[in-house]
């Protein structure tokens, strides 16, 4: 007797998320099947779907780059359909909480580094500091604080030539932490509205601020503005200064990640999915070509979980989706064919921010998106890919990330959901 | 290049390398806890950091990041003592879940405690008195479970409480658990032993401590679960899982218990015994801890063989086919799930489960720390750091629909029902009334 589902989904990303949300539409029992904390929790809370193609950016369209995504490229695959069908799962998953569904055009998003990123959706708190949309900004930045630059950032911001000024300060934060606090630990004292000399953190912290405003008609945080309150907050600062308050998106850990993390596994609860975290896929049992049993990990005990259809959204080389050695790139859990060049000095490009190959390698999706082997057959009837292990998307240059995972997991979710319940 | 290679290191020059050379081989695999692979695994990110419960509300405790392996790094250096900060995790486990690079982070926190402990404590001091005697529950336990009655009215007793916490830093902000009258054990003997024999279905239970002590009905739920499935269930002689030993660095003392626990199990592993524990702290011990920290034979094998009680019958049994066609009377329960059962994957697997069963509305109260942390809540200097972590919790079951509150964890279900009131069950405990 294993643990029996429709449909398993082997992964805790964006794509594993949509997929196990597509799955879940078409009436099948779905199980998404998580290793660790969601790599959400690492990611800017940002959801791009195509911003640079074929050379052109950043696209104001990005449905108008599909075409010149090279042969292979997981879009086309899926197509355009795929791509409004993830975003349509990703709107109705977050709802209010992030903003941008009312176009199909990208808004140019200033990040941590003073860079603007063309993006399709963005959170709630990020809306009213875009770079696409004009007003002259003050960036605040927090001594200690060292992952938001406030001055480097508004001056990355004005060389980007932005239709507005842009001006950065450092100010002290209302509450002295030690040299190395965690983000979080701001954010539950912006919660709490704790009590410092002169009043509280979210008074105190407007008041310093108000100090450094000159005329701007916005401010920009580093995105740490409360974690269970930050609409209330935002809300006070901004009536404070009287301004637009906005939070700029940040590194890892960031909190913007961990709130979409929370807010899609709350969608998958509601969708009735179950969700087992915490152990790794690292086997299966198969028979005349059907995936019948993946084997996890528990702590060293290998278990079984069996399902009619399995989709694989494990993520890329850095979520350990894909494996790789000095020899040769794999994907661990069902050793699916990843092609590369031989010769390893191949792999990478000289340049730092060059055409790499190791950022396409991934598995090569049929049409119904299983993986393929060296012959082109899939490897299994029954067994989908999607996102970051998925290869042919070039997705830090292409500024795609978000989207391939939205698309291939709504289409991969789909076809297994629909299999499994025919 | 890597930077395994010294450049001052002659017999490394650029020179004498051929293409034979593999930077990667030029440490050995490692043996006996050689915890360097794993520092060298940590790239920073503070994923940990911001999963500790403890740093969210202690400004003084720098988290686990530091606790591992930059602690670990400075260690390398003669004469760098352990910081004493070490001694305020709590043991939660979190941040092994968080990481997104296989760091060993609780088990360079239990050695660096347990190392903390042995070279700098002061063994005559307050702390390491109370530590101890909090490390060794099941020892008090024994104790006062000989005279249940006198000693629930001793340790109720808020003079006694007062002393506790003026003397040995025991916290009497919280009601001492009541021992039963009745152990599992000695019921379990009363009622003759195993009421079931099989060869095929065969199950050695690890009951730990509190449900010896203090909650016997979520053994005696256990056992007669087990036994309705058809499994012999055979109940060895066992101590402490070693779960607050390792939180308090008294690694002696849980490796002798340890090694009492591994002889007396493993040796049913091959006559086809899988080992079943209903706490999911003493689960986690002997399947991480133990293999982690302790070398002793038939350690692996105990620990590839054990297995919460849930966990077991949803792998072994159609547990949720049984679930569905029984009912039980309506009552709902805001359901917590541990720490410790987080970590091994089994967070859901109650409201899951009871989800199915007519009659039952189970709500997950989130995905917090419940505070208390084994032995943490009960000392005097963290009562109120747990009290903070826990805030959240009780704010989540004081809004879930039900007032009857549920968990795998002894000392979490003491949290909860600390501070909220609510009576607390174990799942098997529901189990129990549904299919038996």
């Amino acid at each position: 007797m294993a643990i029996t589902d429709d449909v398993l989904v082997i992964g805790g990303g964006i794509a594993a998320c949509t997929a196990a949300l597509s799955a879940a539409e078409t009436g099948a029992r779905v199980r998404l099947l998580a290793h660790k904390k969601s790599t959400l929790r690492q990611a800017s809370g940002l959801v791009d779907v195509l911003g640079y193609a074929g050379g052109d950016g950043p696209l104001s369209d990005p449905y108008a780059g599909l075409d010149a995504l090279p042969e292979g490229h997981p879009y086309h695959v899926v197509g355009e359909d795929g791509v409004r069908a993830g975003l349509r799962i990703f709107d109705e998953a977050v709802g209010d909480a992030y903003r941008g569904g009312h176009t199909d055009s990208n808004a140019l998003v200033m990040t941590h580094g003073g860079a603007v990123k063309p993006t399709a959706r963005y959170p709630a708190s990020v809306a009213p500091g875009l770079a696409s949309s004009s007003g002259d900004t003050l960036l605040v930045g927090f001594a200690g604080l060292t992952d938001f630059d406030a001055p480097v950032a508004a001056d990355h911001l004005a060389a980007a030539g932005v239709p507005f000024s842009a001006r950065g300060v450092t100010v002290e934060f209302p509450k002295r932490f030690r040299a190395d606090a965690k983000v979080t630990r701001f954010a539950k004292a912006l919660d709490r509205d704790e009590d410092v000399d002169g009043g509280t953190v979210r008074s105190v912290l407007a008041d310093t601020v108000a100090e450094e405003l000159d005329g701007e008609s916005r401010v920009g945080f580093p995105a740490m503005l409360g974690d269970d309150h930050d609409e209330d907050v935002r809300a006070e600062l901004s009536d404070r200064l009287g301004v637009p308050v906005f939070e700029v998106p940040t590194g890892p850990p960031s909190l913007l990640g961990l709130k979409l993390e929370d807010i899609l596994f709350d969608a998958l609860d509601e969708a009735g999915v179950r969700i087992s975290a915490g152990n790794p896929a690292v086997d299966f049992e198969a028979d005349t070509g059907r995936v019948e049993t993946v084997v996890v990990d528990q702590k060293s005990r290998p278990t079984p979980y069996s399902a009619d259809q399995v989709v694989l959204a494990t993520g890329g080389l850095v979520g350990k989706g894909l494996d790789s050695d000095r020899e040769s790139v794999t994907e661990p859990v069902f050793g699916c064919h990843v092609p590369h060049p031989e010769d390893r000095y191949d792999w990478s490009d000289p340049e730092a921010f060059g055409d790499h190959a190791f950022a396409r390698f991934g598995v090569v999706p049929d049409d119904e998106l299983r993986p393929t082997d060296e012959d082109g057959e899939p490897h299994f009837e029954n067994l989908r890919a999607a996102g970051g292990v998925v290869g042919g998307a070039d997705v830090a240059r292409e500024k795609s990330a978000s989207g391939v995972s939205l698309a291939t997991g709504a289409v991969a979710g789909r076809l297994a959901g629909e299999e499994a319940t025919r | 290049m890597s930077d395994a290679e010294s450049p001052g290191n002659p017999t490394l020059t650029p020179d004498a390398q051929t293409d034979d050379f593999e930077a990667v081989e030029v440490f050995p695999d490692s043996t006996d806890m050689d915890l360097r692979p794993g520092a060298d695994n940590c790239y920073k990110c503070t994923a940990c950091d911001v999963s500790c419960p403890v740093a969210e509300v202690d400004d003084e405790f720098p988290g686990p990041k530091f606790q591992g392996p930059e602690q670990w790094r400075l260690k390398r250096k003669e004469d760098e003592a352990v910081d004493d900060s070490i001694m305020s995790c709590s043991n939660c486990m979190r941040c092994d879940d968080a990481c997104p690079s296989g760091v060993p982070l609780s088990q360079m926190h239990n050695t660096a405690r347990g190392e903390y402990v042995d070279e700098q404590m002061d063994k005559l001091s307050r702390e390491y008195i109370r530590n101890r005697i909090l490390a060794n529950y099941g020892t008090l336990a024994q104790l006062g479970s000989m005279f249940p009655r006198l000693a629930n009215a001793v340790m109720g007793n808020s003079v006694v409480q007062r002393i506790n916490e003026k003397v040995l830093g025991i916290t009497a902000e919280r009601d001492f658990p009541e021992f039963a009258t009745q152990t599992f054990r000695e019921w379990w003997n009363e009622r003759g032993g195993p009421q079931v024999r099989s060869d095929e279905k065969r199950v050695a239970y690890f009951h730990g401590c509190y449900s010896n002590y203090n909650t016997p009905e979520v053994g005696k739920a256990m056992v007669r679960v087990f036994e309705s499935f058809g499994y012999e269930v055979v109940v060895p002689k066992q101590r402490c899982s070693g779960t607050p030993m390792f939180a308090n660095g008294m690694l002696d003392d849980a490796k002798r218990a340890a090694g009492i626990n591994v002889d007396n199990f493993a040796g049913l592993i091959p006559e086809g015994y899988d080992i079943i524990a209903s706490c999911t702290s003493c689960s986690m011990s002997l399947r991480q801890e133990y293999p982690e920290l302790f070398d002793i034979d038939g350690i692996e094998d105990l620990s590839a063989h054990t297995y919460e009680a849930l966990e077991y019958l949803r792998i072994h049994e159609d547990l949720e086919g049984a679930v569905r066609e029984a009912s039980v009377d309506d009552q709902a329960f805001a359901y917590h799930a541990p720490c410790h059962g987080r970590n091994q994957g089994l967070d859901r697997q109650a409201v899951e489960l009871f989800r199915q069963l007519d009659g039952v509305e189970v709500e997950d109260v989130g995905d917090s720390c419940s505070g208390i942390s084994g032995t943490y809540g009960w000392k005097e200097e963290k009562y109120d750091k747990s009290m903070q972590i826990g805030a959240d919790m009780f704010d989540h079951m004081e809004h879930a629909q039900g007032s009857v509150g549920m968990t795998e964890c002894p000392t979490c279900s003491m949290q909860m029902e600390h501070g909220t009131g609510y009576d607390i069950k174990h799942p098997l405990q529901l189990l129990e009334e549904a299919l038996v």
